[in-house]
């Protein structure tokens, strides 16, 4: 019972990060028509924006230390950070171990700009153009976007802590009264979960509530339409644009302290993410965030030892499993409409 | 591939040459004369390094290609010597291998086993290539190996730990100087039972593929050995990378050691969410909850950071040794390019020293005679003691290191420390031991 | 001839010329130059350039006509890689049987494949057919290891059965062959410091892909072809005609699948290794950009596009610091590294960067792919001398 409890809560926790990414695909993809291969590349420059902003606040200068010695038996450089010059030690202590918050007030401003560059400079070029054609143009920004990071950042991970407050586990077993142990959470991965959830309720309500929100949506269903009332619908739309990037880009500050992040982690959640934006339907806001969270809760069941001794390899095969059941059964997705990318 | 220079001479000259070489078309191989591939000329010989350049190992394939570098400079007489003053041998004296100057090409594996074939294929058939060397895992080290025996080509392989490699995929043309996944259990286990008791209760994580099999084969044999029990082990897909959902269930499974048996991103990525977890602080059964890594890298231990500090694990090499060797290595290392060098690094600058010397002692680049002079060769100099290279699988026996993450790292380099030095004894097999067995190593092949 | 029209068999003739040239034409420099660097007529490039190119006119046949963007090919190309090894391992060394069977093979896999993918269209489709070929990758690489290798791949090994085969010599490896002819016998020939290398195996593919391309015209002029086009310009007008479209696109499927097939058991063929990294999604992805990149839905386009990516994969890579100090050596010191600090992350190590860029700038600029950018080429060219004939290898072949 508890190891289900578990799975149920990592299922959430892993769906939680699905569906971020899915909902800014889907966001662009259901306004601007465009199928963007470079979506996983705006999640992993989030993460690096977490990573330059904390070796930002650690770059230092040498102080030469003559007690100590290096590897080579010259005497030791030992770096100071200039955060500990300005501010002293234990101030430049609490920034350099809050990086990964100060990075998600930086990410928003530059990934919003980033989309813009992108929309205005690129993307808006290929509205009208077959899917294959926006297939391969954003595939080629992603790598070349990946192979800029790889450039200054190399290709092993880096490391990024959470801050300290955030090390360590919540037991919610003994919250319910099961034994210690039995259900632990780390505190980060709860905090990514409520982040993830506070973002996509925003992105709903933004969507929903507000008189912009309300003509993206009439631009989704009928821009022809939508244009020849006097809207301008394309200002609108890279803006959009703008918004899924900085959605993808705090998701992936978030996810720094999970995960080291490298320079082909986007690649990575590249193809789990179109899966997800299609088993929910394509076009559909509800359907990507709905199939982000089922397909992580059933990856996380078919991770139990139980169900692998049973059913081997299934942990490996079993969201395109489910992608086939479903699409098979629901011609169109969890929540997709008629005649979307269907031709 | 001879790159060279061009001065106008040489273009005049290279015109003479070629219409005299039109009027008369000769129809001819190198290697027909020979009885070997590739055979060098006179001045020069040429080495394929074929390491990953893109993908997730770039950066140890970039130690790598550093150290060939350093090697290379070597041979030929450059810097410092590096090893070759404290080598046991003494046929290598910096003039080249055989009087030749040793010239390389390189190349990209990017960890694909397919991609190392067309790569070092490209070497051998383009740049004649005499010898290929390199690799950062084991698929791409058995699937190379397995083409420089068709092709008749030394193979001197990279970072490869699998058993497989000198096990059921062994060939006679290739040779490994890396550890192995039963040297690490056997290496391991001692210390884990003199650290962490005989009454343990282990859950292995094991990465789904062959490399990951035999690691948890090893390990689990040899710490069960000890007393262990394996409580569970969960197999998790290569491209994994979220372990949460494997690495919630541990805490209450009634296992008190967790063992990651994974390498590169997933270890960094397994390890990353193990600590996240709470495991490095929870007990269980009444003991401290432990991690351990059978097999570390100082580039994986980079990517965890904190994360790795007290964690058990074993490596083929360290900078911070002592011995003379060792040092030297070090230091000509650093001083070129401002850093220590990787274990990946060490292993392949050792297995570039080791091949030009075989040549030397054989007098002949004949794959048949490198590969007589390589095996049963036993040496010391080389950072890891006194070495076996054995005959009958061409693996090397040498002592391993059991390591642990350290608790409060002075520089970036500083990750790991040195806890044990196990004796070459205790980690030494039969070449027909079960966890090997399968393999043939047939025939050297000279090709041509 | 041979049922074609003027135009195509000019094509057809001209792709003959070049496949049977291609030694000479890939080897333009001197061996020792240079430039030695940027030649390709080594025998491995040579076959990866017709095998790739086989598979690329085998997915154009789907893509190009159907525009069913299949996201899971490369899974064809694996199944039949295995299927050929396990030949290699059990019956024979020789070629014919292991073809054979990776063709039947992979036409079962796509039937099956194409069966339940092709009741979705649009993305919906592509999805699927990833889906399947993620899990084929997975299961290959994990819990089918007994089949298939798994991490060290499937190779054929001396002590197999091969109960057609004679015991091997002691000392003898199992090769590849066509009727005890080695596919990596090559015969050099030296033309002053020119050389030049006539690879059995290559000639072997070369013909076998040139065959493959003669079937794909006739396939695009027949009328099944129209058919294909039809589903693709309005596949409703066409079930409200009365005909149903998913035979005709699960004919063309199968028959791109067979076609992959084909390319996996000659790749096995000339390299007697199967790896599951074959299937993974990366592949198939490559696939579709050979295509697009080449011109999709032409006949010539795709077999450049594989050229180029192959080119770039094997050539690119392997241009290091060290050669760049010989091209440049002749500059002032200060200018040399400059230049080299310039080029260096465009190559080696960094070859991905100019993929990725020429990518972005074809789909910009040439939105037909190289086939437009050889027609605009073309074009210029004919306007200045009207009265030349074009060249044809960039004859536009819609």
């Amino acid at each position: 019972m508890d190891q289900i409890i578990l799975q149920i809560l990592n299922g959430l926790d892993k769906g939680s990060a699905y569906a971020l990414i899915a909902l800014g695909l889907t966001l662009i993809f259901g306004t601007l028509g465009v199928v963007n291969f470079a979506h996983g590349a705006l999640f992993m420059m989030g993460a690096f924006v977490a990573v330059t902003v904390s070796k930002l606040l650690t770059l230092s200068h040498k102080v030469v230390d003559e007690t100590r010695t290096d590897f080579l038996g010259n005497p030791l450089e030992v770096d100071v950070p200039y955060v500990y010059d300005w501010f002293g030690q234990a101030a430049g202590d609490v920034l350099i171990d809050w990086a990964v918050p100060i990075a998600l007030i930086v990410v928003v401003p530059i990934m919003i700009l980033i989309g813009f560059a992108m929309e205005r400079g690129l993307i808006k070029h290929f509205y009208k153009r077959p899917h294959a054609d926006q297939i391969l143009v954003t595939f080629g920004l992603a790598i070349v976007l990946q192979e800029i990071i790889k450039y200054f950042y190399g290709a092993n991970p880096i490391p990024t802590p959470a801050p300290s407050a955030f090390v360590g586990s919540f037991d919610f077993g003994v919250a319910f009264g099961f034994d210690p142990n039995a259900i632990i959470y780390p505190y980060w991965r709860l905090v990514y979960f409520f982040f993830s959830i506070a973002i996509i309720g925003a992105v709903f309500a933004f969507l929903q509530f507000t008189t912009f929100g309300m003509v993206v949506r009439a631009g989704m269903a009928d821009r022809e339409t939508v244009g020849l009332l006097g809207i301008d619908i394309d200002k609108r739309f890279t803006i959009m644009f703008g918004i899924a990037a900085a959605v993808a880009g705090m998701a992936g500050v978030m996810y720094a302290p999970i995960n080291s992040p490298n320079y082909d982690m986007g690649m990575h959640f590249l193809v789990l993410s179109f899966v997800v934006v299609v088993v929910g339907g394509m076009g559909s806001l509800p359907g990507a965030v709905a199939a982000g969270f089922m397909l992580g809760i059933l990856e996380s069941f078919a991770s139990m030892s139980a169900v692998i001794d049973f059913l081997p390899g299934i942990n490996q095969i079993v969201i395109y499993l489910v992608a086939i059941i479903i699409l098979l059964t629901r011609p169109r997705g969890l929540m997709g409409r008629k005649g979307v990318m269907e031709e | 591939m001879s790159h060279s220079k061009v001065s106008r001479r040489g273009v005049i000259k290279t015109g003479m040459v070629a219409s005299a070489g039109l009027a008369l078309p000769q129809y001819l191989r190198a290697d027909s004369h020979t009885g070997f591939t590739n055979a060098p000329g006179d001045s020069e010989v040429v080495l394929g390094f074929n390491v990953p350049q893109t993908g997730p190992y770039a950066d140890e394939g970039a130690d790598e290609l550093r150290a060939y570098e350093l090697a290379v400079e070597h041979l030929n007489g450059g810097g410092d010597g590096g090893m070759l003053s404290t080598f046991s041998s003494k046929a290598l004296d910096g003039t080249g291998i055989l009087g030749r100057e040793v010239k390389y090409v390189t190349g990209d594996t990017q960890t694909k086993s397919d991609a190392a074939r067309a790569s070092a294929r490209s070497m051998i058939e383009k740049d004649g290539a005499i010898m290929i060397t390199g690799g950062s895992s084991s698929g791409v080290a058995v699937a190379v190996q397995a083409l420089c025996q068709e092709a008749g080509i030394i193979f001197m392989a990279g970072l490869t730990h699998s058993n497989d490699t000198t096990g059921k995929d062994r060939r006679a043309n290739g040779f490994r100087h890396f550890f192995n996944s039963y040297m690490s259990g056997a290496a391991l286990a001692p210390v884990l039972a003199a650290n962490y008791g005989t009454e343990r209760k282990a859950y292995h994580l094991t990465a789904d593929y062959n490399w990951g099999y035999t690691t948890e084969e090893a390990v689990r044999s040899s710490t069960e050995a000890m007393g262990w029990e394996t409580v569970n082990a969960v197999k998790t897909p290569l491209t994994q990378t979220d372990f949460s959902s494997y690495i919630a269930p541990v805490l209450n499974s009634g296992a008190d050691v967790l063992v990651l048996n994974h390498y590169g991103g997933n270890m960094v990525n397994s390890l990353t969410n193990a600590v996240q977890f709470g495991l490095r602080e929870a007990e269980a059964n009444g003991q401290n909850f432990e991690i351990v890594v059978p097999l570390y890298s100082r580039l994986m231990a980079k990517g965890a950071g904190a994360n790795v500090s007290g964690i058990f694990g074993s490596t083929n090499w360290h900078w911070s040794l002592q011995d003379a060797g060792s040092q030297a290595f070090v230091q000509s290392f650093g001083t070129k390019y401002g850093f220590p060098p990787s274990q990946a690094a060490h292993t392949t600058y050792v297995q570039t020293l080791l091949y030009a010397d075989a040549v030397t002692r054989a007098g002949s680049f004949n794959p048949c005679a490198v590969a007589e002079a390589l095996e049963d060769f036993e040496f010391d100099g080389l950072g890891n003691g006194p070495t076996l290279y054995r005959g009958a699988d061409h693996q090397c026996f040498k002592d391993v290191l059991v390591v642990k993450g350290k608790e409060n790292p002075e520089n970036e380099f500083d990750l790991l420390e040195i806890v044990e030095v196990t004796p070459v004894d205790q980690v030494t097999y039969a070449p027909d031991h079960p966890q090997f067995a399968g393999g043939e190593l047939g025939a050297c092949n000279p090709g041509a | 001839m041979l049922g074609l029209n003027k135009k195509d068999a000019r094509l057809l003739l001209i792709v003959v010329a070049i496949t049977m040239l291609a030694p000479f034409i890939l080897n333009p420099f001197p061996a020792g130059s240079d430039l030695a660097q940027f030649n390709a007529g080594y025998p491995d490039l040579m076959q990866r350039f017709v095998i790739f190119g086989i598979l690329a006119i085998g997915f154009n046949i789907l893509f190009g006509l159907t525009g069913y963007l299949s996201f899971g090919h490369a899974a064809f190309l694996g199944v039949g890689s295995y299927a050929a090894v396990w030949m290699f391992k059990l019956l024979s060394m020789n070629i014919i049987p292991a073809i054979m069977l990776s063709v039947i093979i992979a036409g079962v896999f796509s039937l099956v494949i194409g069966y339940v993918s092709l009741r979705r269209s649009g993305i919906y489709f592509s999805i699927l057919t990833l889906a399947f070929a993620q899990m084929s990758y997975s299961l290959a690489y994990s819990v089918l290891t007994p089949l298939t290798g798994g991490e060290t791949g499937l190779q054929p090994k001396a002590t197999d059965a091969r109960i057609l085969d004679g015991a091997l010599e002691p000392g003898e490896a199992a090769t590849p062959s066509l009727f005890n002819i080695a596919m990596r016998d090559s015969f050099e020939l030296s033309l002053g410091n020119w050389e030049f290398v006539f690879n059995f195996g290559y000639y072997v593919a070369a013909v076998v892909m040139i065959f493959a391309f003669y079937m794909s015209i006739r396939i695009f002029r027949s009328p099944f072809g129209m058919m294909l086009r039809a589903i693709k310009s309005n596949q409703t007008r066409m079930s409200y005609t009365g005909l149903n479209a998913r035979p005709y696109t699960l004919a063309a499927f199968v028959i791109s699948g067979m076609y992959a097939g084909l390319a996996g058991g000659l790749l096995v063929a000339m390299d007697p290794q199967a790896g599951a990294e074959r299937m993974f999604w990366t592949a198939s992805g490559e696939i579709v950009i050979m295509t697009i990149l080449g011109g999709a839905g032409t006949l010539i386009g795709p077999v450049l596009g594989a050229g180029f990516i192959k080119y770039f994969e094997n050539i690119v890579s392997k241009i290091n610091e060290t050669v760049l100090h010989q091209w440049f050596y002749w500059l002032p010191d200060g200018l040399e590294d400059f230049v080299i600090a310039m080029i260096y992350p465009f190559v080696g190590k960094g070859w991905h960067l100019p993929l990725g860029l020429l990518f972005m700038l074809v789909v910009i600029f040439l939105p037909g792919g190289l086939v437009q950018g050889g027609q605009k080429i073309a074009g210029l060219f004919s306007r200045k001398t009207a009265d030349e004939p074009q060249p044809k290898a960039t004859e536009p072949a819609e």
